[in-house]
């Protein structure tokens, strides 16, 4: 079945082509969100029946590559159009095909009567074919189109209604939030290039399997490694939102809200843990950069997760809860625990992209609003979106049995088991406040009185709309037991699954294998308590009084401002970076340095142009024994250089 | 003796066909006058089975008539590249003669002579084969120049063409008599053997440097060029298309036949004079088309630069020139016959109307040309994902790897300075309003097809360049 693979990445790019190129034209929104949701579900399907395809073949003999075509050759310098199908790319393809597919059909409702219907679905079409080149790219060149593909899509897609305004520090329109996406990606996709250039340099090939096969000898600690995986790992921060340059993610939040479910919670900021995943193998041999990957994700879970607690915008929440998340899974995959950070993007998938889709849903029946303040009492009119959305909310808060249990239990073991106590208690810490802001959360939307204005008349959504999170909500559910730890008498199904993707990396780490369960009993019964306590609290507090923030606020003043402001890094960017660079160029690099010297030179060398044009052209007299005559004067020349 | 006679002729059966249906063409033009579709249709149908042929025979390479002819491979990748360039331009050419009153059956037959030549020229073994073709191809060409013949631009080129064309053959054809005279024999591959030898002799490199000039002539390079802008501006615009498109990969073809793959001069004096031309053209082309103000001669200039890159593979030598400049030939072929045929569409009847200032607000009136010609024209400066970008990258890949850096700085920057000239046309089609003179661009269904088929290969190649590089590699 692998053979077909290219198909998974055809069937979108067909629909992109014909809503593209057509849509105009077909104006019908049931044909349009049809076939853009039809591309994407033909490719799940198809994607199932190759995973179906590989359960039936031995562990080793599930990876293959496939060659498409050469995409381009010169001299020693190859790079194909292959695609690696093995059990780690053939998971984020039913990750990105399967929720993609629920969020196209989602989308059909959502966008009813959005003059640009065509536009939006064409624009889906091409992320979910940027990110499958992504992930199931043999090399980093092809993984490089997609990254930057989705970038693209972001970009586009953030700016979706251009005409529209949208608030946040030196942003006026959700243009400027699609521009801040872009170039702040920018610096990370630079390094992610840097990385690709060292890569080439010290192992002369750029495909996975014959980089992982030469590190296979290398010594740990290798200077080169370490830069190559740095550089990488700050591609990842860019895409996955991580410290330093996370900012632009809630500001991302501007786009349409099946775009932020899509790209910006389940699929496209999970692929900076994608590719430290493909890479497992380069980091297990730098260690320094490993452990740099496991801080950056604790304090960026910490830090996201108490910003989250202090945000009124609904989808503000979710973005940092999101933010938050990623900084678990980059946290698994810094302690070397690289199973486990995938199985939390998968388990985020289901359970975020439920959590925006109903927040989705919730705005749509609010009519635009997103302020939680001005909700409450939803429950009764939407209880479609409310039980999908509470049982997601338990998912992610760790509430067992569901899927969010499991994989964040597993990272908090992995990292005090691995990594150090201190990273388990700050990952523990980020538990309870993901729990608190979650409820605070599901309180204030829909439990309590109505505080929404006479004139809204809030109602359940369209069926098409209701499906997907119920779809969401039961994988969010059940989602987890694909890895039931063993101390819980589980067999870890995706353990094994993916263990021959990371058996190198495993084997470069030689990390001790933990055969006392006492410890892992404690900490699971401690997270289990940690979600209770927050669920218990978030709740109780914010249905008692929905302006508790009030008093909170005015108890702690500054530390409730540092949190409602996000503390203050936008403003610090933009005072530290932002305007001295705007500054610069204006004064110094466009002022000076490109009026004065580089258009001079520019103009000045056009001018030369311009001046040897007019006097070369001269020459041209239009009288043909002159041109016989300089004919002969080339000959001469011609037969000089060759006698002499 | 019979039956090599046949597998011979089998072979050679692109060049045999098109002699045939060269000569079928001239028959259906003298027994019945008007309408030319019956001409058309018969050369269209007859240039597909055609490059059906060179595909057929692509696998068996080798040499026919005792070695004067080269067979398969390299044969069969030149045949289709100019069978192709003559389909094309007599699509976009089909209502173009009829604007301007050049709607003669000779127009059809003489493309098919011209084809037959250029396919003789890039497959002949035998240097009377390679003049005959030169000759055939010729000669034709110089009538098609002036087919308008009461139109005076039109009949200036065809004579300026003609009188410079002879005599630059009389160098290529002295050539080849000092060649002849200092080695006994005419047959390539003969000579090819015993190549070190002669390299030494003084008289054989000076028939070696004559035939030089005769080819730098047929391409189009510094100082061989002045004929270029005069005879692109004052032929039918599809004529010149086809001349800077079908001419130019046929000089080119033989060029590399003769002195890259066979001879093989690498890193002897010839090699000197090669880099100098090109160098020469690179910078005088790109320069002087900075200040054109007629489309057609701008294109001219652009020709004249593009030689020069084309050049660089030349210099460089060995396997990945060959294919690098055959890959550019392809992509420049594309982009220059949809150029061209974009000019010949907003034509005036009387030939005038293709100043560069008459493409303003051409986005206005016809959206899909002006998107189009903005395409070819980021193809001819090598941005991708245009085929253009990939033809460049090739050459410069060559000409690095075997030490000519310094050629591909030249090549990079004059390429920068090309931009200027390129996009002024974007700019003026897109952001200029509409002159006075309101011109609507007539083309027809062939042509719209046509246009459509060399748009989508600029693009095509672009994105997928091995589609075209699988074939042009590894011919030697």
């Amino acid at each position: 079945m692998h053979q077909y693979v290219g198909l998974i990445v055809l069937f979108p790019l067909i629909g992109l082509l014909i809503n593209g190129l057509l849509g105009w034209k077909i104006k019908n929104e049931k044909v349009i969100g049809s076939i853009g949701s039809g591309a994407v579900g033909l490719s799940f399907a198809l994607a199932v029946a190759i995973f179906i395809d590989m359960l039936g073949a031995a562990p080793e003999q599930r990876s293959h590559v496939v060659e498409l075509f050469t995409w381009i050759a010169a001299g020693s310098f190859k790079v194909s159009a292959a695609y690696q199908v093995d059990q780690l790319s053939v998971l984020m393809t039913l990750v990105v095909t399967g929720v993609g597919f629920l969020i196209h059909v989602y989308s059909i409702g959502y966008m009813h009567g959005d003059r640009s219907f065509a536009r939006f679905f064409t624009y889906l079409n091409l992320f979910i074919f940027a990110m499958l080149n992504l992930v199931l790219a043999d090399n980093y060149v092809l993984m490089f189109l997609g990254w930057e593909g989705v970038g693209l899509c972001s970009y586009l897609l953030i700016g979706f209604w251009y005409q529209k305004k949208f608030e946040g520090v030196t942003i006026t329109w959700t243009g400027d939030a699609g521009n801040k996406a872009f170039w702040v990606n920018r610096i990370g996709d630079f390094a992610f290039m840097l990385g690709m250039f060292l890569i080439f340099k010290e192992f002369g090939t750029l495909t996975f399997n014959e980089v992982m096969g030469q590190a296979d000898t290398m010594a740990v600690g290798n200077s080169t490694v370490f830069w190559i995986t740095l550089l990488l790992f700050i591609g990842a921060t860019g895409k996955s939102a991580q410290i330093p340059l996370f900012i632009w993610l809630p500001d991302a939040m501007a786009g349409p809200t099946p775009v932020s479910a899509l790209i910006h919670a389940a699929t496209m900021v999970t692929a900076g843990v994608y590719m430290v995943a493909r890479n497992s193998a380069l980091y297990a041999l730098a260690p320094d950069t490993m452990m740099v990957v496991a801080i950056v994700g604790a304090v960026t879970a910490i830090m996201a997760a108490s910003i989250g607690i202090a945000q009124n915008d609904i989808k503000k929440v979710l973005a940092y809860s999101t933010v938050s998340q990623l900084g678990y899974m980059f946290l698994a995959l810094g302690v070397g625990a690289f199973t486990a950070g995938i199985f939390h993007v998968m388990t985020h998938a289901f359970f975020k992209a439920c959590l925006f889709l109903g927040s989705g849903s919730v705005i749509h029946a609010m009519h635009e609003e997103q302020d939680i303040r001005h909700m409450g009492g939803l429950k009764k009119v939407m209880p479609y979106t409310y039980w999908t959305f509470l049982i997601s909310s338990f998912a992610i808060a760790g509430f067992p049995p569901l899927s969010g249990f499991f994989s964040k239990d597993e990272i908090l073991w992995k990292s005090f088991a691995d990594g150090s106590p201190i990273l388990w208690f700050i990952g523990a810490a980020a538990a309870l406040m993901t729990a608190f802001y979650m409820f605070r959360m599901v309180t204030l939307t829909f439990e309590g009185k109505p505080r929404w204005a006479d004139d809204k008349h809030p109602h359940e959504s369209p069926p098409s709309m209701t499906i997907p999170l119920i779809a969401l909500a039961a994988l969010a559910v059940v989602g987890g037991f694909v890895g039931v730890p063993a101390v819980l008498g589980g067999g870890n199904a995706i353990h094994q699954w993916l263990h021959p993707v990371f058996a190198q990396a495993e084997k470069t780490m030689a990390l001790p294998e933990h055969h006392a369960h006492t410890t892992e009993y404690i900490l699971m019964a401690i997270s289990v308590a940690i979600g209770v306590t927050g669920w218990w609290v978030g709740r109780r507090m914010f249905l008692k009084d929905p302006n508790a923030d009030e008093r909170i606020a005015a108890k702690t003043g500054f530390l409730y401002r540092l949190l409602a402001r996000k503390y203050f890094v936008d403003e610090a960017y933009d005072a530290a970076v932002v305007r001295p660079v705007v500054k610069t160029s204006d004064s110094f690099l466009f002022r000076f340095f490109d009026v004065r010297i580089i258009d001079g030179i520019v103009n000045g060398a056009g001018a030369l142009a311009g001046w040897t044009s007019r006097t070369l052209r001269v020459i041209q007299t239009g009288v043909v024994q002159n041109y016989a005559a300089l004919i002969v004067v080339g000959l001469v020349i011609v037969l000089g250089l060759i006698i002499l | 003796m019979m039956e090599q006679l046949l597998t011979d002729s089998l072979n050679t059966a692109p060049i045999t066909g098109m002699v045939i249906l060269s000569l079928i063409v001239v028959m259906i033009n003298a027994l019945k006058k008007e309408p030319l579709a019956t001409e058309y249709w018969v050369s269209l149908v007859g240039i597909v089975i055609n490059i059906g042929l060179a595909v057929w025979v692509f696998p068996e390479r080798g040499t026919a008539f005792s070695g004067s002819v080269m067979t398969g491979g390299y044969a069969s990748v030149t045949a289709i590249i100019f069978l192709t360039a003559a389909a094309l331009t007599i699509m976009l050419a089909r209502v173009y003669i009829d604007k301007i009153g050049a709607n003669f059956g000779e127009f059809f037959h003489l493309i098919l002579f011209v084809t037959t030549g250029m396919m003789s020229f890039a497959a002949g073994l035998d240097l009377l084969v390679t003049f005959v073709g030169l000759e055939l191809m010729s000669i034709p060409l110089y009538v098609l120049a002036g087919i308008t013949r009461r139109n005076l631009k039109a009949t200036e080129a065809a004579l300026k063409y003609f009188l410079l064309g002879a005599f630059s053959t009389g160098f290529f054809v002295y050539g080849i008599g000092l060649i002849y005279g200092m080695t006994g024999t005419t047959k390539i591959l003969d000579i090819a053997q015993n190549i070190n030898a002669y390299s030494s002799e003084p008289l054989f490199m000076v028939g070696a440097g004559l035939m030089l000039v005769g080819f730098a002539f047929k391409v189009g390079a510094v100082p061989f060029h002045m004929w270029v802008p005069d005879v692109y501006e004052g032929s039918p615009t599809m004529v010149s298309a086809f001349m800077s498109t079908g001419v130019k990969a046929a000089a080119f073809s033989a060029l590399l036949l003769v002195f890259t793959a066979t001879f093989d001069f690498m890193h002897s004096s010839i090699n000197t004079v090669v880099a100098v031309l090109s160098v020469a053209s690179m910078v005088i082309g790109n320069i002087v088309a900075l200040s054109q103000k007629n489309f057609k001669r701008m294109l001219a200039y652009s020709s004249i630069a593009h030689a020069g890159y084309m050049l660089i593979g030349i210099t460089a030598g060995g396997g990945v020139s060959i294919a690098g400049v055959l890959f550019y030939l392809v992509a420049y072929m594309l982009t220059n016959l949809g150029a061209f045929g974009i000019a010949s569409f907003i034509e005036n009847s009387d030939q005038t109307g293709t100043d560069i200032d008459d493409f303003r607000g051409l986005y206005q009136r016809h959206p899909a040309l002006a998107v189009i010609l903005g395409v070819f024209m980021f193809s001819l400066i090598g941005l991708p994902p245009f085929a253009g970008f990939f033809g460049k990258y090739y050459i410069f890949v060559a000409a690095i790897e075997n030490g000519y850096t310094w050629l591909t700085i030249v090549g990079v920057i004059t390429s920068m300075i090309s931009v200027y000239y390129y996009l002024r046309v974007v700019v003026v089609m897109f952001f200029q309003p509409e002159g006075e003179q309101v011109q609507t661009a007539r083309f027809g269904r062939e042509g719209a097809f046509a246009l459509a088929v060399a748009a989508a290969g600029v693009l095509l190649i672009g994105v997928f360049p091995s589609v075209v590089l699988d074939w042009v590699s590894a011919l030697f």
